[in-house]
């Protein structure tokens, strides 16, 4: 044994370089722990941002975070947008989980959301004059659902049947909706030659959501906090949502115990497509009423860390959105308001999000002191 | 071989390589191991023995860098020492051959057994190819070192993962149920080789509940029980019943029952049976036999002869390329099952409960609790879009309860049990189904005694309430003492339907290896 030397030294080394002990945590945290966990990493993220904030800025950082807070809740129409943003976001989110549950990677949110829209614009510029709004709405809605589960489903069939790698494929998708929205926009470009649409039917208000108690936004809101239930009880108590978690886990017991899992692939994707496609749909109809190449604003990609944030708890998901968007409108608030470079608000976003999704490293992982320091030396 | 062993004692007496001194290791709520104190010795085979959860393996994992024991000390050749990950645990010369192979399956031999040790100087495949064919020259192994992984049978694999920890110049060797997933031969072949490393001056760990073979390859025994030291004790100075009742802490009879089947009726029969894989393999040619309800009908042979193929396209899981499978009703009609899916089957009233090879991998689902594994079967049930949650939780409470499965609640994840509790939830919720025919395969591979005759007990219980019950096995002790008849496969061929109760053991390895002579000799 010439070795014991250098091990005994390698030994040292080795403690010296990583006192930490790692261990998985087997048995999982009380709840209430991993709330206390995120809301520490919370309180530790708002006191670094102040600190760098004060160092680089020379700001108050009290002044600042209550600008973030003004720019998110300081007036009515403020929180208003705030909500708005919300719920497209929420809708998206909750749009890919039932896929990432089955272990599905769909990143092609933004295209479905684009093609959800492409088809709602369709209908209220082909259809505006001809039909009452009362029956055109009906219809965008079923069109643009459409529109989304065909989306959806063309990776799900490959996938299925070929075995192709769904997120490469799902990402191209994005791409070739993307490519279709810009020919639409050109073909219905209002005035000719102006490469955009403009507002659709300004003038009948054809196709645009009612507004509710006199909010804009209050639709689609509400239709968003039933879909999020809706979404909640079809992964957790439904026979579809059983199986989605079946084939997420193990292909090979879901073949086992009858399940058809082309089948399931191809139903759970029809659905998360159609879901991305509804977040198109609310989008024109219910806030922007036309039809741009930008109208996802990111949100496919965004959901995907809401999604996994939340660890595709729908529930949960109201909050990880939540955090997303009022940093979002906090860092452009503080940006205009204090004449800060964007990046700014950007590095701030960064900083937060680092301590919220570094928190769960905690969750999962128990990190003690090295006990069994070396006697001899 | 005996003067040997002899020889190599007297030497280890004075020769302890690694000590263990009161270690501790909780998990959570669970006590893996309490206060256990062990020694290796040079030069000796050291058998570590005890049920499912008695911490056996957490214990080596300790010494191997895994996991790090919450309390206690660990010397080696008497000094203390920190192992605190497997890279420590390399540099003392501690090496470990796990259940679960630790490979890269599109690299060859020789790439696997350099990966990850960074040696100084330019990679050079062909020196580390020459000094791994020394080792193997050295102790008798037999390995191609540009054959690639996933090429590889088991046994090819395991041998591999020795010569890694070898190549690594390992002295101390713990190889953890190293003999689960042999056959007989490899066995022996494995046992063989041990003993030249032991001649060696290498120190031994088998972690193992298999008796015979405790008695066959080690010097000494380390006794654990819920995770607690029990004792050690000399090879030479035991036998098998004092073993076991050391390791489950009360005297238990090895003998597996056999009750006389009452009234068989026909159940199965099936009919010039072929399978072809979809690489073009012959898997199963013209298999016929009949299985009677009341009767435990074993299927015996090499692994890989067809037993998968039998059970799965009995199950409706495999694609059949001929013949017929009847199931026979209580009135004596009979209907094909051929080109029905699982869940058609069931609905037409024929209960096949198939407990297959592969118990996390395929009947169970790792990551979910009890209680949502039992719902796999039953989760179908009701017309509405819901699902029913509460009778799978009952069911769970039952198979819990009855079977004795150990588990911290119905909400634990399956994964976080120990083997012969996976297989005790597996089994129980294939029977609550109140099967008429039971097909295990396998059924108590990498068990220990006490949960193999829990599960025995199981399938005679099945048997007396008139299940047919076909059980493919590999012990052929224990087909022999289980089964009323034995089918013999042989390459996809039925080299043979015995009877239980007369056959030899020398008599069944045999027609496992001579196939097709009968029919040949017919036709």
């Amino acid at each position: 044994m010439s070795k014991e030397p250098n091990a005994a030294a390698t030994k040292r080394s080795f403690a010296i370089r990583n006192p930490f002990v790692l261990t998985k945590r087997t048995e999982g945290m009380p709840a209430y722990k991993t709330w206390g966990v995120r809301l520490i990493a919370l309180i530790l993220a708002i006191i670094v941002c102040g600190l760098i904030t004060l160092l680089i800025t020379g700001l108050n950082p009290f002044d600042v975070y209550a600008t973030m807070i003004r720019g998110n809740f300081g007036t009515a129409r403020k929180a208003w947008v705030v909500l708005k943003d919300m719920a497209i976001l929420l809708c998206v989110s909750l749009a890919v989980t039932p896929a990432f549950k089955m272990r599905f990677w769909n990143i092609g949110g933004e295209g479905q959301i684009l093609v959800g829209a492409l088809a709602t614009a369709a209908c209220m510029i082909l259809l505006g004059d001809k039909i009452p709004t009362g029956l055109l709405i009906p219809i965008m809605f079923i069109a643009a659902l459409a529109a989304g589960a065909i989306w959806g489903i063309i990776p799900a069939i490959f996938k299925a049947y070929w075995k192709t790698n769904e997120t490469l494929f799902t990402l191209m998708m994005n791409y070739v909706a993307l490519q279709l929205v810009s020919f639409f926009i050109i073909v219905w470009e209002v005035p000719k030659g102006a490469g955009q649409i403009g507002i659709i039917n300004q003038s009948t208000l054809a196709g645009w959501l009612p507004w509710i108690g006199g909010q804009q936004y209050l639709l689609n809101v509400i239709v968003v906090a039933v879909l999020t239930a809706l979404v909640y009880v079809y992964l957790k108590y439904t026979k579809h949502g059983y199986e989605i978690s079946v084939v997420g886990e193990s292909e090979r017991t879901a073949k086992y115990v009858g399940i058809k899992v082309p089948k399931v692939l191809i139903r759970t994707m029809a659905l998360s497509g159609a879901l991305c496609a509804l977040a198109g749909f609310l989008k024109v109809a219910g806030t922007d009423h036309t039809l741009t190449t930008t109208i996802t604003e990111g949100y496919g990609f965004t959901a995907v860390m809401v999604s996994w944030m939340a660890n595709f708890n729908p529930i949960a998901m109201i909050f990880s959105t939540f955090i997303i968007v009022f940093l979002d409108k906090g860092a452009g608030e503080i940006s205009s308001m204090f004449y800060l470079n964007q990046s700014f608000s950007e590095i701030l976003t960064g900083i937060i999000l680092f301590f919220i999704i570094g928190s769960e490293f905690f969750i999962r992982y128990k990190v003690s002191l090295r006990r069994h320091e070396t006697k001899e030396v | 071989m005996e003067e040997l062993r002899n020889e190599t004692q007297q030497q280890s007496l004075s020769d302890v390589a690694v000590a263990l001194r009161g270690i501790t290791k909780i998990f959570g709520k669970t006590v893996a191991n309490h206060k256990v104190s062990l020694d290796i010795k040079r030069g000796e085979v050291l058998a570590v023995l005890g049920e499912n959860g008695s911490g056996k393996t957490t214990l080596m994992n300790a010494l191997a860098g895994i996991y790090f024991p919450d309390e206690g000390q660990i010397f080696i050749n008497g000094e203390e020492v920190t192992i605190s990950s497997p890279r420590v645990a390399f540099s003392y010369g501690i090496g470990m051959i796990h259940q679960h192979f630790k490979l890269v399956d599109v690299l060859t031999a020789v790439e696997n057994i350099i990966l990850g040790l960074n040696e100084p100087g330019r990679m050079n495949l062909k020196k580390v190819a020459a000094r791994v064919k020394e080792i193997c020259d050295a102790y008798g192994f037999v390995l191609d070192p540009t054959k690639k992984v996933y090429d590889m049978s088991v046994s090819e694999k395991q041998t591999l993962e020795i010569v890694k920890v070898l190549y690594r110049g390992a002295e101390i060797l713990i190889l953890d149920e190293p003999t689960a997933v042999l056959t007989p031969q490899e066995t022996d072949k494995l046992f063989a080789v041990l003993r030249n490393m032991r001649r060696d001056g290498k120190s031994i760990v088998i972690i193992t509940h298999k008796l015979h073979e405790v008695m066959e390859i080690s010097d000494r025994v380390a006794v654990l029980r819920k995770g607690e030291y029990i004792g050690e004790i000399e090879t030479s100075k035991t036998n098998p019943q004092e073993l076991t009742n050391m390791m489950v802490g009360r005297p238990v009879t090895l003998n597996i029952d056999r009750p006389e089947p009452e009234n068989p009726t026909l159940r199965i029969e099936v009919k010039n049976l072929s399978v072809v894989s979809e690489d073009g393999v012959q898997k199963l040619n013209d298999v016929s036999f009949k299985a009677y309800g009341g009767e435990i009908l074993g299927i015996a042979g090499i692994s890989g002869s067809g037993q998968k193929e039998l059970l799965e396209a009995i199950a409706g899981l495999q694609k059949t390329s001929g013949g017929e499978i009847l199931f026979i009703n209580d009135d004596g009609s009979s209907e094909n099952l051929i080109g029905r899916n699982p869940v058609a089957i069931a609905q037409k009233g024929v209960t096949l409960s198939f407990v297959p090879e592969d118990r996390l991998g395929m009947g169970l689902v790792g990551n979910m609790d009890i209680s949502d594994n039992m719902m796999l079967r039953s989760y179908r049930n009701g017309s509405g879009p819901f699902t029913d949650r509460k009778s799978p939780y009952s069911l769970a409470e039952r198979v819990v309860g009855e079977l004795e499965v150990m588990t911290p609640s119905i909400e634990t994840p399956v994964r976080r049990l120990s083997g012969g509790n996976v297989q005790k939830v597996l089994v129980g919720r294939e029977i609550s189904l109140s099967p008429k025919v039971l097909l295990t395969a396998y059924a108590v591979r990498g068990l220990d005694i006490n949960s193999s005759y829990t599960i025995y007990d199981l399938l005679n219980r099945q048997k007396k309430l008139g299940v047919a019950v076909i059980y493919v096995g590999e012990d052929l002790d224990v087909l022999l003492e289980l089964c009323d008849k034995i089918l013999v496969l042989c390459a996809g061929h039925v080299s043979g339907v015995v009877d239980g109760r007369t056959i030899t053991k020398e008599e069944v390895g045999l027609l496992m290896t001579q196939h097709g002579k009968e029919e040949a000799a017919n036709e």
